[in-house]
């Protein structure tokens, strides 16, 4: 018995910094020593929606205690330019045309943040202003153009099939956007070194991209500038690409002053100036038979994008990729329509639009039980890919499906039958409280749809005493992506999980890495450390080989045997460094089998599929539209768990966080286009006293990835989210009860108690 | 202006600090003392991450001025553990992974520990209803509310 190193892979230990969680002694980029002399920098924006520039008078902002200087586009020494995606649309500064409220026109730079903050206000900025458009509805009926390219997916003839359908109904949904609110809010620290050379501490899930943006802003070429990123506080992917901004200010002033600067808003400021989730505007044409399966659909997705592309283009693309869920559309064709609105632009939110296209097509699943008097479930059922229906309207066949299982087990074990009767002989009785239960399925793919970043490099070290420090591409946000990748390396060399340390993310260290995002943080890196240990165990074996004679050379915990003989790993390392083995190697991945071809709509954007079933049950006050969630019970499969202390966290936190999406967080522009909710005291996210006093979670533990993953896991970030969408079928259920569930009550996301009630309201009479 | 004088005990030390007559405690706590476990995630007392013990009282310590420390007890994140020995609770969200990001953990920590001060057998509803006071993004508070519960039945087992 070979048994496994201590916390080798797939062993539930704590997330790595857990200790220094716990003591207040984690490191986060405002807790860094700042070097003497350090300045401070703030944003001071525009205080209208759309609208000219025609002057910026900035002499109070200067003259304020403490200030060194202002900072507009004409200071930049390089590309006004900071677009994720070099659509060449997001200036750093904009020079003519202020195109959201709050835009940053400048910054200005003190001793003390207090003072850059105070100064800031001061400005008096004229603006000429424009007719402003905010929401998706309005941006279609402007005919405002599309700020990237649309999707279209299509297989077969979706009118056709409509027009012969012997069941039809058509609708649209409302799907609100959402705020990461990551408890640490953007924020930057640029030192200055030599020449042309600027390292950044940065909150930021892509410290490439950072790089590239800040070279490209600074005028100097990639090498001289370094990101480093110990860890966030959250991410969620509204660190992917809206650091940018901030680590470019910075830098920027950095490189003016000469001393080290930091830029951190307050978060009102980050909650004003930083891209949300899409909303969306999901219109749909269903055709089905009286069993309930669709026979053909045709489906538009519109969202709001802001007033660049950022990452609209993928996140729409995902939208349309997930409209599909876990059913078999046969004639179908699926549309999207990236709108440009005066509005902070949107960007990457856990998900990626895969949730908004989703609940979409869970919408349509919905309305034809209701058209159809049964329970969704069982419409869920008939139409859920199988054997011989089992491709996708992007035309990958879905060749890993588990959808049965899991909704089978998930029913049992919630004892959903059961559970549902009790709720009908509940509502049937009238009153005020009110119940609902549903169960939906999740399947999401996953890969970066842009297929060049499904790559990922790792750069390990041993040294003379034995001890491991490992660095790759991802960075870690709390999701446990620096515990799962040792937990990887442990095993593979044998070492125990406190012989390896985990260092901040640098560019200095792994290149050109992807964005920790799209779930792909321990698919892809782990994959990487895994090779260079490959590397590094092939040059050890090599040289035991040689230095023993012998063929057969095998890695056991804390020990290798060459031969006969044991040898302890401090004292091969040891050996192996007077012998001159290099005791450095680096890793690299990249994801087999993808490829994509958008202008065709087809190929196999997604290395594979994960899947997972939940049921909530809630309770409303049809009198005020207060609702509790009273219990919910989740299987997801994660494969063969990596750590599922971590993977179940992030199931838990994935569920919270889109329940909060689909109940409590609303997002509110007023009609001069400010975002009013732009703080925890008005926007909403869940509360421990808001979540289910019965929350039963389970990973499928039989499951076991039928590809070649890191070690047959599965990604873990993005696919839970959606396992809320139960939540809001839930409350549809309640208030379809006031009216016999004669109809569909269309509730739109987030379902607030307002809209809750004002649906009850409508279904009364 | 002239710098305030401020003398005041922190976890239990006497402590003087000189500061702005508008600068916050946590700000105070933060750049000038460097104890920067507590963490401003919003500045307007709204999510927690603030949190400090005041004379035995649980405030956001980014709405307390920081003259208004003259004179008084705080307690913060840092006095939580004795030495390398991690309070009960600490010990505890480490081992049920109750934590995942870390910006909120301190502050739930220290609302807790608030909390089995003054009660040392809460409801389930009263922890829920206690913390609510504490955002955290990550984790669905599930393994917290757990980890709060399990804390305060050893607790009274060793009492």
């Amino acid at each position: 018995m070979s048994g496994a190193p201590k916390g080798a892979a797939h062993q539930a230990v704590a997330h790595e910094s857990a200790e220094k969680h716990v003591s207040g002694r984690a490191d986060y980029t405002d807790d860094l020593v700042t070097p003497v002399g350090c300045l401070h920098a703030y944003l001071g924006g525009a205080d209208v929606t759309h609208g000219l520039i025609m002057g910026m008078d900035l002499s109070a902002v200067e003259a304020a205690p403490g200030v060194l200087g202002v900072l507009t586009a004409v200071d930049i020494p390089g590309k006004n330019q900071i677009s994720a995606v070099h659509a060449g649309d997001e200036p750093l500064f904009p020079e003519e045309m202020v195109e959201y409220h709050g835009q940053p026109l400048f910054a200005v730079v003190a001793e003390t943040r207090d003072q850059a903050r105070r100064a800031a206000a001061l400005a008096e900025i004229e603006i000429s202003p424009l007719p402003h458009v905010l929401s998706v509805g309005e941006a279609m009926e402007s005919r405002l153009p599309h700020v990237t390219a649309p999707l279209k997916l299509q297989r077969g003839d979706a009118r056709k099939a409509l027009d012969a359908a012997p069941r039809r109904l058509a609708g649209r949904m409302e799907v609100g956007g959402q705020e990461h609110f990551y408890l640490e809010g953007q924020i930057a620290l640029a030192i200055p070194g030599e020449d042309d050379e600027m390292v950044i501490h940065c909150s930021t899930q892509h410290p490439s991209e950072a790089q590239a943006i800040v070279a490209d802003v600074l005028g100097v070429p990639a090498n001289a500038v370094v990101v480093n990123v110990r860890r966030m506080g959250g991410g969620f992917g509204g660190k992917e690409s809206q650091m940018n901004l901030f680590a470019a200010v910075a830098a920027m002033a950095a490189r003016r002053f000469g001393r080290a600067v930091k830029l951190r808003p307050d978060r009102d400021q980050d909650m004003a100036i930083t891209g949300k989730r899409h909303d969306f505007l999901g219109s749909y044409d269903v055709g089905f038979d009286d069993a309930g399966r669709i026979v053909g659909v045709e489906a538009e997705l519109a969202a709001r994008c802001g007033f660049s592309a950022d990452l609209s283009g993928p996140v729409t693309d995902r939208a349309c990729f997930h409209f599909d869920n876990a059913y078999y559309l046969p004639e179908v064709t699926i549309t999207s329509r990236p709108m440009k609105t005066n509005t902070v632009s949107n960007t990457a939110f856990r998900g990626f639009g895969g949730p908004q296209g989703m609940l979409v097509g869970e919408r349509v699943i919905e309305e034809i039980a209701y058209a159809l008097g049964r329970d969704p479930l069982e419409i869920r059922r008939a139409n859920f890919y199988r054997e011989g229906a089992d491709e996708t309207p992007y035309h990958q066949k879905v060749e890993d499906n588990i959808i049965a299982r899991v909704v089978d087990e998930l029913e049992e074990s919630a004892d959903y039958q059961a559970r549902r009767a009790a709720v009908l002989e509940h509502n049937a009785k009238g009153g005020i409280i009110r119940k609902g239960i549903a169960l939906t399925p999740v399947k999401f793919g996953i890969s970066f749809t842009a297929t060049w970043y499904n790559q990922a490099g790792a750069l390990i070290h041993i040294y003379k005493d034995g001890s491991v420090h490992l660095n790759h591409g991802g960075t870690e946000m709390g999701q446990g992506l620096n515990t799962k990748v040792a937990q990887v390396v442990s095993e593979a060399l044998g070492v125990d999980l406190d012989r390896i340390k985990v260092t901040k993310t640098t560019t200095e260290k792994v290149p050109n890495t992807s964005a920790t995002a799209a779930s792909s943080g321990a698919d892809l890196n782990g994959m990487a450390a895994l090779d260079a240990c490959e590397t590094l165990k092939a040059r050890l074996a090599g040289f035991l080989r040689e230095s023993r004679g012998v063929e057969e050379v095998e890695f056991l915990p804390g020990r290798v045997r060459a031969g006969a003989e044991e040898i302890d790993w401090t004292a091969l390392i040891s050996e192996a460094y007077m012998a001159r083995v290099q005791l450095s190697a680096t890793g690299f991945y990249k994801t087999p089998k993808i490829h994509w071809d958008r202008d065709k709509g087809q190929g196999r954007p997604f290395f594979y599929f994960a899947y997972g079933a939940a049921c909530s049950e809630v309770s409303v006050d049809t009198l005020t539209g207060e609702y509790m969630v009273e219990r919910v019970d989740i299987l997801h499969d994660v494969g063969r768990s990596l750590n599922p202390a971590v993977d179940l966290g992030q199931v838990e936190g994935a569920f919270a966080q889109g329940m909060g999406w689909l109940t409590t967080e609303e997002l509110w522009w007023d009609e001069d286009g400010r975002l009013r909710t732009h703080a925890p005291s008005t926007y909403k996210i869940p509360l421990a006293s808001d979540m289910p006093r019965d929350f039963r979670v389970k990973l499928a533990e039989w499951s076991e990835n039928p590809e070649r993953t890191i070690k047959r896991s599965k990604a873990v970030g993005e696919p839970p989210f959606m396992l809320a969408m139960c939540v809001l079928e839930a409350l549809s259920m309640a208030v379809a009860s006031v009216c016999d569930y004669a109809e569909c009550p269309r509730l739109d996301a987030p379902a607030t108690p307002e809209r809750v009630l004002i649906a009850v309201e409508r279904l009364r009479r | 202006m002239s710098r305030i004088h401020v003398t005041t005990t922190i976890n239990g030390e006497e402590t003087d600090f000189l500061c702005e007559p508008q600068q916050t405690l946590l700000d105070v706590l933060r750049d000038d003392l460097d104890m920067t476990g507590s963490k401003e995630g919003c500045g307007s007392g709204d999510c927690g991450a603030c949190s400090v013990i005041l004379d035995g009282r649980l405030v956001c310590s980014c709405l307390v001025l920081a003259p208004e420390a003259e004179g008084r007890s705080v307690e913060t994140i840092e006095g939580m553990a004795e030495g390398d020995k991690l309070h009960p609770l600490q010990q505890k969200f480490l081992e049920m992974a109750a934590l995942q990001c870390g910006v909120c953990t301190p502050g739930i920590l220290v609302a807790a520990k608030n909390l089995l001060e003054r009660n040392p057998d809460p409801t389930e509803e009263e922890v829920r209803y206690w913390l609510a006071g504490n955002l955290c993004r990550c984790t669905g508070y599930d393994k917290i509310i757990r980890a709060v519960m399990e804390t305060a039945a050893d607790l009274r087992g060793a009492a």
